[in-house]
């Protein structure tokens, strides 16, 4: 198979060690008074965009950056719990940026590209050394040294945190950079504004057209090139981990612009999340993978069994991590954790009322803890309940903040009773097709972060997602989109009153109009939650051709009575946040057809895609090497019609292999 | 799937409209019934925005996002007390279940001059944006870092920090002043840095740029009643209100601006 003529990804050449220093230190550079007018719009301020946008403008570019919330600190970003990777090696259990390349491109079931992964594995040491130095106040050892945990689907320690709080603190400290430079006048600000379309003149992206949230009004902007760093797509399925207004709506409209999306269907499910409760939940909570390293999870052995967790015996419980997979238990990589819970549950062992549901216990674990403690303190003969209190402490510690939420959500203590858990929608792997230096195919644009489809193939491993997005911001966007606007130095502001933003804005316009006008039946939710129920169940932990195949009809009559019978409220021109999640459920149900495309189309079963036609005896996904070593790149024709294309993903440094964690 | 047995509640609600910046605002009364006491404060405004839209009515404007205490985008000023009735929770994570079946709760938007109403429950709080601007970070461009073990940080010291900067920029804490000062959002930014090395540096100009700009956003002064600690959800001390008054004034005698 060879790659599609449409697709150049831009690996330089040289051996995989060496490409990144070699292509860095030879790739164009742009002299700083040239920098000065040069505009870079950044859309979203999460890690990704916060570390790109403060950086550029460190560097000397005129910035500008735009998020929907109030402020940029409160990007979906701030939610991340567990932590992240860096190849630093600290706890001397033979890390090296080898391993950690190693571990994400088999994490990945080997459908991502060697050459990015190795540069994210190369800079990861120094995004820990720019946020200690930001103040980022990472967990610490006795010795004034930073700690580390571990996470799934390795066998070192080289996650990196702050108690379950990684991500606000990580994206704190990138937003006082940002800040720094809104300060100085090198970034100007926009919060509160949604982009809500790419101006691309004579095939380069050229703009945006924002709307200002509070007053309603169309904006457009000019840059001399445009950054899309607006995050993950998983709220396509109405519940997920991802915060209320995550979207794909930027990466959609650039797709609707020429951007390829690339494997739209790489959804993570992630295996610990408190379950669903009932038909008001509007979200689900995520219980950080980070807990994997102190729960185990079990289930009756008996099926049905309705006894309470602490009734049940230790020889009637079935660890059944630690049985499928012995060497790394209960720290398997994610997929293979979900899909094992929901075997468990499909096969009438799940617990609490729904039965959709394992436990997460930390009895054994708090016990240990608590005998360490006890032996550290000189406390001779402790009692059981001191032990029990000691290692409580312990563990509150390392999760205090998750074992609140937990009690708080479900009205239960997880220190005295296991935690109940289920899989949930998590992050999605799929997004914006990128080259090597994150462009997309339309020139000067750019995605990072999750917004992109780029480092983690099929499935993400745990804490590498904090990595990537600073990674693309601080580490590797600043130098590679050199390549691009060192050509553009001749390039004068181009007015927004060119005819290319003039009809962009009246596009946009219209579709805000006709949203409104239709006056119908049903709110937008009404539609989120139908576009939900089919994407979770079609297209979500388990797919089939029959399926995905019904899932795509069900989907176009979502369609067709969205845009007859919506009913959204209020007007345009006032702040009206039912007519946004109007625009970006439009946006999902588009995307998910094409989600269901994509799924349709891999005939095999990888990472987080799983089609029930294609796995081994023991229910283990089957890939297909031969024929999908590939990545999907859809151009969109028109809406429900898109063309292939595909990326020949070539492995030389690694031997492709069955991926097993048995 | 409630492991806390859920009862169903009547209420009545009364709450703030306001079309925008410049209109006038008035309580509005509003009944529901059925909320199951597993909902959260905001699943129960999710079912009342439905029922108003499905009656042909404008839903109520509300800020929020992540629903789960971290992002700080929730704030909902609930029978008088900024995020509710319970301690060390955000409006997202209040569940029904802390109220009791045919109460009337009244729910208002932050109040404070530095923070204006931009529709019913929606504020502005830009301010504390420009405040981070004026000097919360450290200046560090990309790049200049060493490696991160180079420094040694006492656990205790890297703890105090990280307890002072797990602060969610909510607003509560001005919202619970009768005075609407800043002083606890902007102290734990200051004693985050200040209790750690690398902030040492600019310790000095931080806190006198940082103060000077919380004055010039208009919110008021600290008078010590101590309403922000006991309403914040994320357990910011008063002890950082101290730190930064002892920064201030060392730094205020001592320090020279170039
Ligand atoms: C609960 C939870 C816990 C997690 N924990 C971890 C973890 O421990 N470790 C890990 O590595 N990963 C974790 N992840 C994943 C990780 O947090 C995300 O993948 C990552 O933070 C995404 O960052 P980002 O910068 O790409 O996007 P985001 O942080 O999602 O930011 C998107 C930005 O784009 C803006 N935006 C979006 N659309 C528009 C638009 N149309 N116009 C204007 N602005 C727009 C938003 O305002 C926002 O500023 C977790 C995810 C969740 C949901
Ligand atoms: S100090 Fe507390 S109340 Fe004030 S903004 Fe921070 S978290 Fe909110
Ligand atoms: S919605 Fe994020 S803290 Fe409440």
């Amino acid at each position: 198979m060879a790659s599609s003529s449409k697709l150049n990804a831009k690996i330089p050449e040289g051996t995989l060690e060496n490409k990144w220093t070699k292509y860095r230190s030879t790739v164009h550079l742009v002299n700083p008074a040239n920098k000065r007018s040069l505009e870079v719009l950044v859309v979203g301020s999460g890690l990704a965009g916060a570390s790109a946008a403060a950086s550029l403008a460190e560097m000397g570019y005129k910035v500008k950056v735009f998020c929907f919330q109030d402020s940029p600190r409160r990007a979906h970003s701030i939610a991340a719990q567990g932590g992240i990777n860096a190849a630093k090696n600290y706890q001397n259990d033979g890390d090296s940026v080898y391993r950690l390349f190693y571990d994400t491109i088999k994490g990945g079931d080997y459908r991502a590209r060697e050459a990015n992964v190795h540069r994210l594995a190369e800079v990861s040491s120094s995004i820990i050394d720019q946020c200690v130095a930001q103040g980022v106040p990472f967990a610490r050892e006795y010795g004034g040294l930073l700690s580390n945990r571990s996470f799934g689907g390795t066998q070192v320690q080289r996650t990196f945190y702050a108690a379950g709080q990684t991500g606000q603190q990580l994206l704190l400290g990138a937003y006082s950079a940002l800040q720094r430079q809104v300060g100085m006048g090198a970034v100007k600000l926009c919060a509160r504004h949604e982009m809500l379309d790419v101006v691309v003149i004579d095939g380069k992206a050229r703009g945006i057209i924002a709307r200002d949230l509070i007053t309603g009004k169309l904006e457009r902007h000019f840059g001399h090139a445009v950054v899309l760093a607006t995050g993950g797509y998983g709220n396509v399925f109405f519940l997920s981990t991802n915060a209320m207004g995550s979207n794909v709506t930027a990466a959609w409209k650039a797709h609707k612009k020429g951007a390829f999306f690339g494997n739209p269907c790489f959804t993570q499910i992630h295996p610990t999340c408190i379950p669903v409760s009932g038909d008001h939940q509007s979200k689900l909570t995520l219980m950080s993978e980070s807990l994997r390293n102190d729960g185990r999870i079990w289930v009756p052995k008996k099926a049905g069994d309705t006894r309470k967790p602490n009734e049940i015996p230790e020889e009637e419980r079935d660890y059944y991590l630690e049985r499928r997979y012995p060497a790394f238990g209960n720290l398997v990589p994610r997929d293979v954790a979900s899909r094992a819970a929901k075997e468990r549950c499909d096969a009438g062992f799940g617990v609490g009322a729904s039965k959709l549901a394992v436990y997460l216990d930390f009895a054994a674990n708090m016990m240990r803890y608590g005998t360490i403690e006890a032996s550290k303190q000189n406390l001779h003969n402790p009692s059981q309940e001191k032990i029990k209190e000691l290692g409580r402490d312990v563990v509150k510690e390392k999760y205090g903040n998750l074992f609140d939420m937990y009690k708080q959500i479900t009205g239960e203590d997880p220190y005295e009773l296991p935690m109940r858990i289920y899989p949930a929608v998590h992050y999605t792997m799929g997004g914006l097709w990128v080259d090597y230096n994150l462009m997309t195919n339309v020139e000067g644009m750019y995605a990072l972060g999750e917004a992109n489809f780029s480092d983690h193939g099929a499935n993400r491993l745990g804490a590498s997602a904090l990595m990537q997005g600073l990674a693309d911001g601080y580490f590797v966007l600043p130098y590679t989109i050199g390549e691009y606007l060192s050509e553009e130095i001749r390039t004068k502001a181009i007015s927004t009153d060119h005819e290319a933003f003039v009809k962009a804005e009246a596009e946009v316009n219209e579709r805000l109009t006709k949203m409104l006008n239709i006056k119908g039946t049903k709110s937008v939710d009404f539609f989120h939650k139908a576009l939900g129920k089919i994407m979770w169940d079609k297209c979500g932990m388990a797919r089939s051709e029959e399926g995905l195949k019904w899932a795509i009809s069900e989907i176009r009559k979502i369609r067709e009575e969205f845009w007859k019978d919506v009913r959204v409220p209020g007007t345009a021109d006032e702040f009206n946040p039912e007519l946004e999640k109007a625009g970006r459920v439009a946006d999902f149900i588009e995307l998910g057809e094409l989600m269901c495309v994509d799924a349709l189309t891999r005939n095999e079963s990888c990472g987080g895609h799983f089609r029930e036609e294609f796995q081994t005896e023991e229910g283990e996904a089957l890939r297909d090497d031969e024929n999908y070593s590939f990545v999907s790149a859809w151009e969109m024709k028109e809406v429900g019609n898109w063309e292939l294309h595909k990326e020949e993903l070539k492995y030389e440094n690694i031997k492709i292999a069955a991926r097993s964690y048995k | 799937m409630s492991g806390s047995g859920e009862k169903t509640l009547n209420l009545t609600l009364k709450v703030w409209r306001q079309k925008n910046a410049k209109a006038a605002g008035n309580l509005e009364t509003h009944q529901l019934s059925g909320i199951s006491t597993d909902m959260s404060f905001l699943e129960m405004f999710d079912v009342l925005n439905e029922k108003l839209i499905t009656d042909g009515k404008e839903p109520i404007a509300f800020d929020h996002d992540c629903r789960e205490g971290i992002c700080g985008m929730c704030s909902m000023y609930i029978n008088g007390r900024p995020h509710g009735p319970k301690q060390g929770v955000t409006t997202c994570q209040l569940h029904m279940r802390s109220f009791n079946d045919g109460e009337t709760i009244v729910v208002e938007p932050w109040r404070s001059a530095a923070f204006p109403v931009v529709k019913d429950l929606a504020v502005d709080r830009s301010a504390f944006d420009r405040i981070i601007s004026s000097g919360g970070f450290v200046s560090v461009n990309t790049g200049n870092a060493k490696d991160a073990n180079n420094i040694l940080i006492p656990k205790d010291d890297a703890d105090d920090a990280f307890n002072a900067a797990a602060c969610i920029g909510c607003g509560a804490c001005v919202a619970a002043c009768k005075n609407g000062s800043a002083m606890l959002f902007v102290s734990a930014k200051v004693s985050q840095l200040a209790l750690l090395p690398q902030g040492k540096v600019e310790a000095k100009g931080r806190v006198l740029n940082m103060v000077g700009q919380m004055d010039e956003e208009g919110f008021g002064a600290c008078t010590n009643t101590g309403a922000c600690e006991a309403e914040c959800p994320k357990g910011i001390s008063l002890e950082n209100i101290a730190r930064m008054n002892r920064e201030y004034l060392s730094s205020s005698l001592t320090y020279v601006k170039k």
